[in-house]
């Protein structure tokens, strides 16, 4: 599944944050980022992130699960007997996904039938289960929340980032689809960045997700080894 | 008990309490949700449906008085569907048909057609298809008015000749690069109102009255 263990032990605490708690936040949106370094949770990223609604909806959905399901199975994990501790932290996923789909269905009914069936996909997320047994199993439950959270922090920014450029380059706004969000008011917040843009159809279709994540892994890597690098 | 059968036993136990729970927890969440579930689908549909008629033109409550469809080639249908007669002062005015264009570019295209008494089309909207985004799509009207042009055409007029795409010699619009989808929703349209002309004394049954059900929800669009 995952071999991006979380730090051996906790350092003694210092400054704002405890060294700890500095490792778990710089691990979850840079060094191991879900989405541009450990590639898991490419599902909903290709499929979804088309429009910038689209990709922070999933996102924070994601995040949210993943905060939630890593507080439980780290609140538990004392309880869990270790032969069967996949199915039941799948078990945990399957039910915190559920209510969430619920709560979607219920609440923002349009933006769950944007999103639809990538919603319950969340529970076959490589980066929800990659959290629970590589980080929550082991740890406290506040570090585990944190580490849950930050990561999918972490993943809703790479699919903000990919969902702005493709919804830039092929419809020609930002932000549009936000009424289906937050109610009809939020129509004209829609950002038009170009008038009469006759739209860039394969940024719109899934190649565009691939060609878009290739060049910000690029980017990345860019960064992270320097101008002068040879790969 | 052997050792291992103790710890097989206890794992499964364990499982099951996780089970239960988890069980239960969805259970509670759906009690929850499920009134705003149903109330934002009902809503949802009839906002659908009523967009084909025109504003104001019924009284009824659309969904509840819902009459089945046959799986009528015409319609496209390959399920029952459903027929919504719409009517206003105690007579049907209009009725919107589910319909399916079964020939577009990728697959089915879902249609809602309705069509007043007079067999004129009053309204047709597209609830589903999978014809490509910023091409074949534009027969949605978020994306274009296309599929306004359909208002107020009958059988005879435009005459038979006339129910194709412009490309074919007919007299409805296209956009170029893509012409199997509307010609797919042209037909489909065509073919609904032949079904409504054969069945009219059916489709226009009177609606039974509404009983004295206690807060009926507001009908108007």
């Amino acid at each position: 599944m995952s071999d991006t263990a979380a730090p051996a032990a906790p350092a003694p605490s210092g400054g704002l944050f405890s060294q700890e708690t500095r490792d778990i936040i710089v691990n979850g949106l840079w060094t191991q980022n879900p989405g541009i370094v450990q590639l898991l949770g490419l599902c909903p990223l290709l499929a979804i992130s088309n429009t910038v609604v689209n990709s922070l909806s999933l996102g924070l959905a994601t995040t949210l699960v993943m905060a939630t399901s890593s507080g439980s199975v780290a609140l538990l994990r004392n309880f869990i007997p270790h032969e069967i501790r996949i199915p039941a932290f799948v078990l945990v996923i399957a039910v915190l996904v559920t209510v969430v789909q619920l709560a979607m269905n219920a609440w923002v009914h349009p933006l769950y039938l944007v999103l639809g069936v990538f919603i319950p996909l969340i529970t076959t997320n490589c980066i929800v289960l990659a959290r629970v047994e590589a980080f929550a199993s082991k740890r406290s439950t506040a570090a585990s929340v944190l580490d849950a959270t930050v990561m999918g922090l972490g993943l809703t920014a790479v699919l903000v980032v990919l969902g702005g450029l493709r919804e830039a380059l092929g419809k020609g706004t930002l932000l549009s689809g936000i009424d289906l969000a937050l109610g009809p008011m939020a129509k004209d917040w829609v950002i038009p960045l170009a008038p009469d843009y006759g739209g860039f159809l394969l940024a719109i279709l899934p190649p565009g997700a691939f060609i878009g994540l290739g060049l910000l892994i690029a980017l990345r890597n860019r960064i992270q080894m320097g101008p002068d690098a040879h790969p | 008990m052997t050792p291992i059968l103790r710890e097989t036993v206890a794992t499964g136990l364990a499982l099951l309490v996780f089970s239960v729970a988890g069980a239960a927890l969805l259970s509670g969440s759906y009690l929850v949700t499920r009134p705003t579930i149903e109330r934002s689908e009902q809503a949802e549909k009839l906002a659908l449906v009523a967009q084909t008629l025109p504003a104001g033109s019924f009284d009824n409550d659309l969904i509840r008085d819902a009459r089945p469809l046959p799986a009528d080639p015409l319609l496209g249908l390959k399920h029952p569907g459903l027929a919504y007669p719409a009517s206003k002062d105690g007579s049907v005015a209009a009725v919107v048909l589910e319909a399916v264009a079964p020939d577009g570019y990728s697959g089915e295209i879902r249609l809602l057609i309705g069509i007043h008494a007079d067999g004129r089309v009053a309204g047709v909207r597209v609830t589903a298809h999978k014809e490509t985004p910023g091409l074949g799509d534009y027969i949605d009207l978020a994306r274009s008015p296309w599929i306004r042009q359909f208002d107020g055409k009958s059988l005879a007029d435009p005459s038979p000749d006339g129910w194709k795409v412009k490309k074919d010699g007919g007299r409805f619009d296209y956009l170029a690069g893509a012409t199997i989808t509307p010609r797919a929703v042209v037909k489909a349209v065509r073919r609904s109102l032949e079904y409504f002309a054969a069945h009219k004394t059916a489709l226009l049954a009177p609606v039974p009255a509404p009983a004295a059900a206690p807060a009926r929800p507001e009908t108007k669009p």
